[in-house]
Parts: C-alpha cells; sequence; structure tokens
C-alpha cells in the first residue's frame, strides 16, 4: 500500500504543477513509512518537503495555500499528532467554503497512517474517523487495499473540498497486490460491496476489512452467507448501498477498530434504523474497540478486533 | 548571573572544558569535589550502559521500539544532580537520566518500552509525570505546576525538558510566555541534538540560535554547550537559584547531538553522513569528562568492570520487567476513570463473555 500511495502522489505531481507534498520528515528522508520515499529527488524541494515540527501550522499554511492556487497534501505523522491541527481543520479547513458563500474551496488532502496492532508506543494506534467525520465541511476516506488507496488518493486530491485520508498503517506492507501503473480513480462516497451474501451485512473499511475477510471464512464454514462491505468513505456515507443490503439480509454487524461509542458503528446502526428498521431481524450490532485508550502493546491482544470475535458476533445476530 | 555573560542574541555559548578535557574558562569551572566529579562521571556511564542495553534487549526481540538517550548524559547527569527530591520533573522522552536522578528505574523505564503502561507509575518518584509523546505538550503543564508551587508558597522548583523539534510547536511559545508573565519557578530545558528525527534544526529556525527566543518572552535564556558536564552543571545551579529565589523561569539551550538513531525504528544513514556523526563524536560528552579527570588523575576505576556491574544491575532490571505480572484485563478498563462507569463495566463484561466462548472453543 506504502507503494500505491507513493505511486498517487507521483502521478498527481507530474501532472498538476500546483500540487506540493509536505509535513515531517516527509522531504528527505521520504516519511517515517517511505510513503513519500523519492518524491523530494523528482520534484525538487519547493514542492516535496520537510516543514518546521507543527501539525497546526502545516494544516494552516496548507489551507492558506489551498485558497491560493495550489493543491496540497499535507501529511500528518501519526493519527495521534493529527490533534495539534485540530483547531485548524475544524475552525477553519473544513468552513471556508460555507464561510465565503463559495467564494474560496480548499481542494486540500490532509493524510496520516492510523489505527492499532503495530506494537507502537502511546498516540500512534488511534482511529479518529468519527471525530473527523463529525465535522461538516469535511470528507474522510480510508482505503483498505493498495488498488483502492491509489484510487482514492487520487480522487482525494482532485477534490474540490478538503479531505481527510486515513491510512491503515498496520497493512502498509502487508498486503500485496498488483497495482495498475496507469491512472485511475476511485469514486469517494461509494461503498463497495465486497462480497455478495444473503444472511448479515458486515459492514467495515480499513485495515478492519482484512479481519472481516478471515471471520468470513469461519462464518461460510459455519454455514452462514456474509455480504461484505468495504465503507472506503467514512463522509459522504454511502446510504444506498448499506440500505439496500441490510434489506436484503436483514442483519447487520459494524466492525471498526475506534472507540465504540458515538462512533461510525453507532451512525451505521442510525442508518440501520432510519432507512430498513422493518427489514431488521436482529438489532445492529458494533464490533468495536472498547471505550478506552488504546492499550500499549502488551493489551492490544484485547483491544483489537480479531476474526474470532467478529465471528462470535456474527454467529450471534445470526442466532438472535 | 553567567546568563547575563553569555547573551544568546550575540549567540555565545557557555563552555568550560573542551573536546581534550582541558579547562578553557578556570573562572567557571564549579567547585565540586573530586568524588562528585567521579560520581557524575559513573552517573553518566550507568546512563549510556543502559541505553546500550536497552538497543540490544529491542534487537533481540524482548523490547518494542526506544528512543536513545545516547550522546546527552552531561546534561542528564548534571540536571540530576541539581534537581531536588521536591522538586518536579516533566520530561518529553529523552532525559532517562533525570528520572533516573528522580527515582525512576530502568525497570519501570523497560516496562514501558515494553508496552505495558505500568511503566508510568514510577513508584518511587512521586514528582515526575510520565514520558510525553506528543511534542510540546508538556511545557504547559510544568507551569501550571509552577504556578501551584508559587501559589501555596513553595520553594520547588519544576524542570521540564523538550527537544529542538519541538520548539517549533505552539505550546513551546505559549508555554514561555505563560512562564514569563506568570513569573513561575520553571527551567526549560531544549536538548538541541540537531535532529527532529530526520528534521536538521536549520529547518526549524531561522533563529541565530534556540536560546535567544527567551529574550522574546522576558526571561533569561543561555546557549550551553551540552556536552560539557561543567558548563550544564553551571548553567542549572545558576538557574536553579535564580527560579528557587522567586525570580522565575530559564531558558536552557543545551548543544548536543543524537549520537543514536531517533528510535530503534530508524536509519539516519537516509538523511545524515557518517563524517558529520564522527565530527560530533569528538565533542562526546563522556570522553571529554573522563579525559577532564585523567589529566587531574582523579579518575582510578577500571571503566570495564564498572560496565560488567552495571550491565548486571541492569539485566536484573529488564528480567523483572519482563517477569512483570502479565497484561490483564483490567490493566484495559481499570484505570480510565477514577470510578469506572456502568458502560464500560458491560463492555467489560461482554469481552469476558467472548473470551468463555473462545475457551470453550478450543
Ligand atoms: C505532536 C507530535 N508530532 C509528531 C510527533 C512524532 N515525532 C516523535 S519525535 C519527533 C521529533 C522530535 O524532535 P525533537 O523535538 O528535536 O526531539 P528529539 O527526538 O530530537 O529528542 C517527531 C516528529 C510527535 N511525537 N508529536
Ligand atoms: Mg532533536
Amino acid at each position: 500500500m506504502v507503494q500505491a500511495i507513493n505511486n498517487a502522489l507521483d502521478i498527481k505531481l507530474s501532472e498538476d504543477k500546483n500540487i506540493v507534498v509536505y509535513g515531517e520528515d516527509v522531504g528527505v528522508a521520504g516519511g517515517v513509512f517511505r510513503v513519500t520515499e523519492g518524491l523530494q529527488k523528482k520534484y525538487g524541494a519547493e514542492r516535496v518537503f520537510d516543514s518546521p515540527l507543527a501539525e497546526s501550522a502545516i494544516v494552516g499554511t496548507g489551507l492558506g495555500m489551498a485558497l491560493a492556487g495550489l493543491r496540497p497534501v499535507v501529511e500528518m505523522q501519526f493519527d495521534g499528532f493529527s490533534y495539534p491541527a485540530f483547531n485548524q481543520i475544524i475552525s477553519n479547513v473544513s468552513r471556508m467554503h460555507n464561510r465565503s458563500r463559495g467564494k474560496f474551496n480548499v481542494p486540500m488532502v490532509i493524510r496520516f497512517p492510523y489505527g492499532g496492532g503495530i506494537n507502537a508506543i502511546e498516540h500512534h494506534s488511534e482511529s479518529p474517523e468519527a471525530l473527523y467525520a463529525h465535522i461538516p465541511g469535511l470528507k474522510v476516506v480510508v482505503p483498505s487495499t493498495p488498488h483502492d488507496a491509489k484510487g482514492l488518493l487520487i480522487s482525494a486530491i482532485e477534490s474540490d473540498d478538503p479531505v481527510i485520508f486515513m491510512e491503515p498503517k498496520r497493512i502498509y506492507r502487508a498486503i500485496k497486490q498488483e497495482v495498475n501503473d496507469e491512472k485511475f480513480t476511485i469514486p469517494i462516497g461509494k461503498a463497495k460491496i465486497l462480497t455478495e451474501g444473503t444472511d448479515v451485512t458486515v459492514v467495515a473499511f480499513g485495515a478492519m476489512i482484512r479481519e472481516c475477510q478471515r471471520a468470513m471464512a469461519m462464518a461460510e464454514e459455519a454455514g452462514i452467507s456474509v455480504e461484505l462491505i468495504d465503507l472506503r468513505t467514512i463522509y459522504p456515507i454511502d446510504k444506498e448501498t448499506i440500505k439496500n443490503s441490510i434489506q436484503k439480509t436483514g442483519r447487520m454487524v459494524v466492525v471498526a477498530e475506534a472507540n465504540q461509542s458515538f462512533s461510525v458503528g453507532s451512525e451505521l446502526i442510525a442508518i440501520a434504523n432510519e432507512e430498513a428498521f422493518l427489514y431488521l431481524e436482529a438489532p445492529p450490532k458494533r464490533v468495536m474497540g472498547f471505550d478506552t485508550i488504546v492499550p500499549l502493546a502488551q493489551g492490544e491482544k484485547y483491544y483489537m478486533i480479531t476474526p474470532e470475535r467478529i465471528f462470535y458476533e456474527i454467529e450471534k445476530t445470526i442466532n438472535y | 548571573m553567567i546568563f547575563d555573560e553569555f547573551n544568546p542574541s550575540e549567540d555565545k555559548i557557555l563552555r568550560v572544558i573542551d573536546n581534550d578535557g582541558e579547562v578553557i574558562r578556570p573562572d567557571l569551572i564549579p567547585d565540586l569535589t573530586d568524588e562528585t566529579v567521579v560520581k557524575a562521571y559513573k552517573t553518566m556511564l550507568f546512563e549510556r550502559v543502559a541505553d546500550e542495553m536497552a538497543i540490544s534487549y529491542q534487537r533481540q526481540g524482548r523490547m518494542f521500539t526506544y528512543p536513545s538517550n545516547k550522546g546527552h548524559e552531561a546534561i542528564h547527569a548534571a540536571a540530576g544532580m541539581i534537581i531536588g527530591p521536591d522538586d518536579w520533573l516533566v520530561p518529553a522522552f529523552r532525559e532517562i537520566g533525570v528520572m533516573l536522578a528522580k527515582g525512576v528505574t530502568m525497570k519501570e523505564i523497560f516496562l514501558y518500552y515494553n508496552g505495558n503502561e505500568h511503566g508510568s507509575n514510577f513508584k518511587n518518584a512521586p514528582r515526575v509525570l510520565p514520558v510525553n509523546v506528543p511534542i510540546g505538550t508538556q511545557l504547559s503543564h510544568a507551569v501550571g505546576i509552577g504556578y501551584s508551587i508559587k501559589y501555596r508558597k513553595k520553594n520547588d522548583i519544576v524542570f521540564t525538558f523538550i527537544g529542538d523539534g519541538g520548539t517549533s510547536e505552539g505550546d513551546f511559545s505559549e508555554s514561555l510566555n505563560f512562564a514569563g508573565v506568570w513569573q513561575v519557578p520553571v527551567i526549560f530545558t531544549i536538548q538541541n541534538n540537531q535532529y527532529a528525527i530526520s528534521v536538521p534544526v536549520s529547518t526549524q529556525t531561522k533563529s541565530v540560535n534556540l536560546a535567544v527566543k527567551s529574550i522574546a518572552f522576558g526571561i533569561p535564556g543561555i546557549k550551553v554547550d551540552g556536552n560539557d558536564f561543567f558548563a550544564m552543571y553551571l548553567a542549572y545551579r545558576e538557574a536553579s537559584e535564580h527560579a528557587r529565589t522567586g525570580k522565575g523561569a530559564v531558558l536552557i539551550e543545551a548543544l548536543t547531538y543524537r549520537s543514536g538513531a531517533h528510535t530503534t525504528s530508524d536509519d539516519p544513514s537516509r538523511y545524515r553522513t557518517k563524517e558529520e556523526e564522527e565530527r560530533w563524536g569528538l565533542s562526546d560528552p563522556m570522553p571529554r569528562l573522563k579525559k577532564f579527570m585523567e589529566r587531574k588523575g582523579i579518575w582510578k576505576e577500571d571503566e570495564d568492570s564498572l560496565r560488567d556491574q552495571y550491565k548486571n544491575e541492569i539485566d536484573n532490571q529488564f528480567l523483572e520487567a519482563e517477569n512483570f505480572a502479565p497484561y490483564s484485563l483490567d490493566d484495559v478498563f481499570g484505570y480510565m476513570y477514577t470510578e469506572m462507569p456502568e458502560d464500560l463495566k458491560k463492555q467489560k463484561e461482554e469481552y469476558e463473555q467472548f473470551l468463555t466462548w473462545k475457551g470453550s472453543r478450543r
């Protein structure tokens, strides 16, 4: 996935002179995960560069650039370090288009690696998609495969609205997939049905897709037919696809690693109730992180969602 | 005050001995007993050995990511000698030597980098905060503690640390500003080790140095050779006198070099040269102090056997960390609130039901 993201940046940088890429360690070193490796060499330090260590100013300057003709793609080094920029994001980035009555667009992407399962120290394992999806004016995108990462990132860079692009760091290098070298896009705002099924709808995104696929194999053995949906975009959320699926299966399990309360899972359950209430045969269920801080490495075995736990909840939902 | 002589706006640097351990400012050499100097060196040696061991445990797969402290020992030893039992330490994450001086144990440090939050509950160091990972956010905590000390009319002071990269965060400026306005007893140390991961200081600031930033906030500041134990000691002694006598905060820029990688996950060859590393290696604080002692004829110990003794001690601490009580579900839930909300209790119960189910399947 690291390569696919690098490739998406490469394609856009070569195609559009107004794109700049910056953040902490993204230039000379090519990023702590090497996502931007080689790009400074290829496009020069005026377009791909290291900034001082200050997330709020990285995002704030990005907004300024976006207002004045550039299309910045900025990096927050980790999920937990996007918060110093929260004020800029919630107070300015997300509002400028509305405040200026459409005079200003904010064609800006804020990328960062997110999620747990990598034995990291504090603040390196978080899933803040709900925090950002809650902010009106932002789009929030989370790819689950190298292919999707490339197509979605290109769409994000081409979007005239600000996009939060969350990269599942746990599978940065875990999933091998041949990705077409050519330019292609994947639409923002559309979920994808990965596997069709009839008994239960499982909705997930990012690093949890792989865990769901493993759980699905267990469910299959138990004779349960799962319809797996990759949300791909958190906001604008694809109600249509979710609604249709629940109307078909009558059941929904949401899988995500973020804290469960006030989350994307909560939102999906609201959608299930609002759009498919009369079709439900069991209460929609969240299989999500506890409402705790993501534990340090030794405790992650409890916190991180496993295929077994997903299967357990699928089975309970089926047997409800 | 030494701070007056070494005006940061003229980019002066406080240095007492040179790289060969020769005294270049005899008038400034602190009047420490020979034993004290030897002890300081041993403290530094302990920290260095602990650091080497930590990296080797990580390489053996017995510990997770760890940030090396190598090269910063003189700063830590000097601060450790000045910080009092009732003083507070508000660290960033590269100050192991100061933490040890305050009573934190290597066992706790290992436990933390082994992925267990109990390693942040320093049992014998009540006035030490856990390491602070979100860069820069610790400084305002130090200022708040300083306010509380002042409010309660105590004589304690606060030591807080940040890196060169951290000075770019808004929190740095905001905290120094508060400290100036409130005139609180806080000693800010910038460990300027030349890098923020791969990014050199020259990318962080156009200022002539980092100490000069103190001027804007109306507090004394000084740039010190952070690899010179005596210079650091002198700076801390004067800074603590200043802070302890109600004169307010102080900013110290300790010029040093991050001799190791940023963390065990980092590869410095991607962004800096061997030549540069070698050049900085010449001012390494340990051989420098050792040469001073040898010149004076006060170093009579056998370093190898000292190393062996420390290795033993550190290994025992590591084993204690390794054999710490297994991480339990209570460790995940039990410390979120002073009293666990009903909803969390329920989440925990549900998870326990899952574990029972899982157990029954095996
Ligand atoms: C707010 C925030 N942003 C980014 C990071 C990731 N990060 C960890 S250490 C580091 C560099 C810190 O450099 P410096 O302040 O010079 O301290 P040093 O590591 O050299 O001790 C970065 C960018 C972080 N921990 N917190
Ligand atoms: Mg540094």
